[in-house]
């Protein structure tokens, strides 16, 4: 225990913690613009400056040890002077235009500014200016709203293991970009988001397609249906001010009825509808020595990373396609066949967390025809701006159900939204595939929770199954090192891109504070105890959708529809 | 992408003879890399990283924070400024403008038809001829605008060009 005094309170700090570690167990509050949470401190933005007594210049909190004796002022005179210039410098070269940003009210910088009391343009100078990225689906770069914090290179690298972005140049012509300094959709990012959620400022925000989707729900011409994903009802309600892991799928569903939405569909029925495929197509491959461990091929990150780090291993994905793309699918099949109405003048509208479903929608692999199964992707954080910019209170709407027959769900489905959910509900249901009864205790423990990696062994009908779950891809690509190396015991695993899985994924309400993201998992566990139907194949309308049109798991229309396959893929790495 | 495909054999080379290098090898490796090629391609940058076990990100950030790194081949003609205290006192900026401009090219860049290409450089060590520039490695010194586009329109001369 280390005896230190933090604005003359005394304090008792741990060994190794560092003073802004110890600052903020004892309830104070120093700001911070590069810091990030679990990763080493890089002490670039200098906005956690403290007077330490003694010390001859302001000291780096983020980064300095807590040492024994220290008498810390987080908020003396010189260190908000230093903060407050720190600010000034970088407003010196940002395009200052907030009431065009869609950071704006979200914004740090912004934010710090206000709270610094920064008032007057006190530096003047050139400003930098450089194109826009706009060539990702999913992701747009403005540097000049870049602070050069390096929070998405840290993420992108540390994370993610990806390192699609670095720094780029030096002194004035310092600017975050890719190898070569080209467009993001050439390079190796996999559009996860998680750049986004981090970022501080402006420079990195989602691709929108608000315009498009306005436009089709103007268009009397067009039948427009929306699709949403398991994790976007437990966390909109953040966007609106509600307590977070608050459940608003009722409202939203009613809600997007009142924005026009013709049909609103729940993606978690095609997370019931994927286990089948994919519980079935893991029953196969161990019955008849199929390439194991199998690989979750339901994030679309994911998949752009094992493409180009780990291409060896695509024989082990699943050629499941995500519960996205097989709602696309039979939304433009079955359903457009059923209502008799031409797939072409169906818009189909996915409500994700996720940045990188937008690049999935655009895969070539997912058109029919050159007709995409899903016209667009919006993330939960344009969801909520939509709903804003239609006036509308979500606490003043009356919840309603989705519509048959693609929103009937169990919660085997709706837990998909959390890391470990795919693997329960395939645990579930294989389990009464291979041997015709129910699971006993339906909870898998086990592979439950917020950590990196969760391993398990499960016994089915005599058979050892071991199981394991990743998510953030340093931990899925350590683990495939594993595999590459020879480690064989592993049957099934489940790989989710965002730390966490969904709930944390980069379309979300901006926040990696992991009390939140555990809240929202909680909250989809919640849902998943107090309901009755907990298993995919007990999904009565999936099963009508086999008997009526897709025949059986694995079928030959289910192969057509359902399923695909991933190729290498050639970026700079 | 075909020089990069000629060059591939050498980029192999250079990188063998370094077979336990870590990233802190790095920059004497461009450097060699960037001496024996000319500069450094895509595909050079991606083997180097291939080797270093360093993303191609990683290493464009490095190569980019120092001046000396060039990503396109030289031209025919290279061309080096000089950008010292001597020559800017007797006014090199001027000579640089007019290189650019009589080149239509940006220092760190190479012609279309791969004739030219143009680097700025710290100083060149003739501060007593200043203000100086260099065609392939040939000091011209003393320099003014006009002389800069006399000397480009002689070289365009003896290359055949009009």
């Amino acid at each position: 225990m280390l005896n230190i005094e933090i604005n003359g309170k005394p304090f008792e700090a741990k060994e190794g913690e560092t003073i802004l570690e110890a600052v903020r167990r004892a309830g104070f509050e120093v700001p911070t613009l590069c810091y990030i949470k679990d990763l080493a401190p890089t002490g670039a933005c200098r906005m956690c400056v403290v007077e330490v007594e003694g010390m001859p210049g302001l000291v780096p909190s983020c980064s300095y040890p807590a040492a024994n004796g220290m008498k810390i002022h987080t908020h003396s005179a010189r260190a908000v002077r230093a903060r407050k210039t720190v600010i000034e410098l970088l407003l010196a070269d940002h395009p200052n235009d907030c009431l065009y940003c869609s950071r704006n009210n979200q914004c740090e910088l912004q934010s710090l500014a206000a709270d610094l009391g920064v008032r007057d343009e006190r530096y003047a100078g050139a400003k930098s200016s450089y194109k826009q990225d706009l060539s990702s689906p999913s992701i747009l770069r403005d540097s000049n709203k870049c602070i050069l914090c390096g929070k998405c290179v840290r993420v992108c690298e540390e994370v993610q293991g990806v390192a699609a972005i670095d720094f780029i140049g030096r002194g004035s012509r310092a600017h975050i970009g890719t190898a070569f300094d080209e467009g993001l959709n050439v390079s190796s990012c996999i559009n996860c988001g998680q750049c986004i959620l981090v970022c501080p400022t402006g420079a990195l925000t989602e691709r929108t397609y608000i315009k498009e989707v306005v436009a089709a729900l103007n268009d009397p011409e067009m039948i427009v249906v929306a699709s949403h994903a398991p994790a976007v009802s437990v966390s909109l309600g953040e966007e609106f001010g509600l307590p977070v892991g608050t459940d608003v799928d009722g409202v939203m569903v009613a809600a997007l009825r009142q924005l026009g939405f013709e049909y609103v569909f729940d993606t978690s029925f095609t997370a019931d509808l994927t286990i089948m495929e994919e519980g079935s197509e893991l029953v196969q491959r161990v019955s008849t020595g199929g390439v194991l461990p199998m690989l979750t091929s339901c994030s679309p990150g994911w998949i752009k990373f094992i493409e180009e780090f780990y291409p060896d291993l695509l024989p082990n994905v699943s050629t499941c396609k995500s519960p996205q793309q097989m709602m696309g699918a039979i939304i433009k099949s079955f359903f457009a066949e059923r209502m008799k109405i031409d797939p072409k003048k169906i818009f189909s509208v996915s409500i994700m967390p996720c940045t990188a479903k937008k690049f999935e929608a655009a895969r070539p692999e997912m058109m029919h025809h050159d007709v995409p199964d899903i016209d667009a992707v919006l993330t939960t954080r344009e969801l909520a701006l939509l709903f804003r910019m239609r006036g509308m209170d979500l606490q003043a709407v009356t919840p309603e159900t989705a519509d048959t027959p693609f929103g009937e769900r169990t919660t085997a489905g709706k837990i998909f939204g959390a890391s470990g959910g795919v693997m329960e509900a395939a645990i579930r249901s294989a389990f009464f595939l291979i041997t015709g009864k129910e699971l006993g205790d339906l909870n898998v423990e086990a592979v439950r929770g917020l950590e990196g990696r969760k391993e398990a062994r499960v016994q089915i009908d005599g058979l050892d199954v071991g199981v394991a779950v990743v998510s953030g891809l340093t931990n899925a690509a350590k683990l495939l090192d594993e595999i590459r190396a020879g480690r064989s015991d592993l049957h099934f695993i489940e790989v989710m891109t965002c730390p966490g899985g969904c709930i944390a994924g980069g379309g979300q309400p901006l926040s990696t504070n992991k009390d939140k993201i555990r809240e929202r998992m909680k909250a989809l566990y919640r849902i998943d105890s107090n309901e009755a139907k907990r298993t995919s194949h007990s999904n009565e309308w999936v099963q009508r959708l086999y008997k009526e049109y897709l025949g059986q798991p694995l079928g030959e229309k289910s192969h057509h529809l359902l399923h695909t396959h991933y190729a290498e893929r050639e970026v700079l790495l | 992408m075909s020089t990069a495909t000629m060059a591939a054999p050498d980029i192999d080379s250079i990188l063998a003879s370094h077979p336990d290098a870590r990233r802190d090898a790095l920059i004497p490796i461009l450097q060699e890399v960037q001496d024996r090629m000319g500069y450094l391609s895509r595909d050079a940058v991606v083997k180097i990283g291939e080797h270093l076990k360093l993303p191609a990100s990683k290493i464009y950030g490095v190569a980019t924070f120092y001046n000396q790194f060039r990503f396109k081949p030289l031209g025919k003609y290279h061309i080096q400024v000089c950008r010292g205290t001597a020559c800017h006192v007797k006014g090199s900026l001027s000579v640089l403008d007019a290189v650019k401009q009589a080149l239509n090219l940006a220092p760190g860049d190479t012609s279309r038809d791969g004739l030219f290409s143009l680097e700025v450089v710290a100083c060149l060590g003739a501060c007593g001829l200043a203000p100086v520039i260099t065609v392939n490695g040939e000091f011209f010194a003393g320099l003014s605008p006009a002389k800069v586009e006399k000397i480009i329109r002689d070289v365009r001369k003896e290359a055949g060009v009009k």
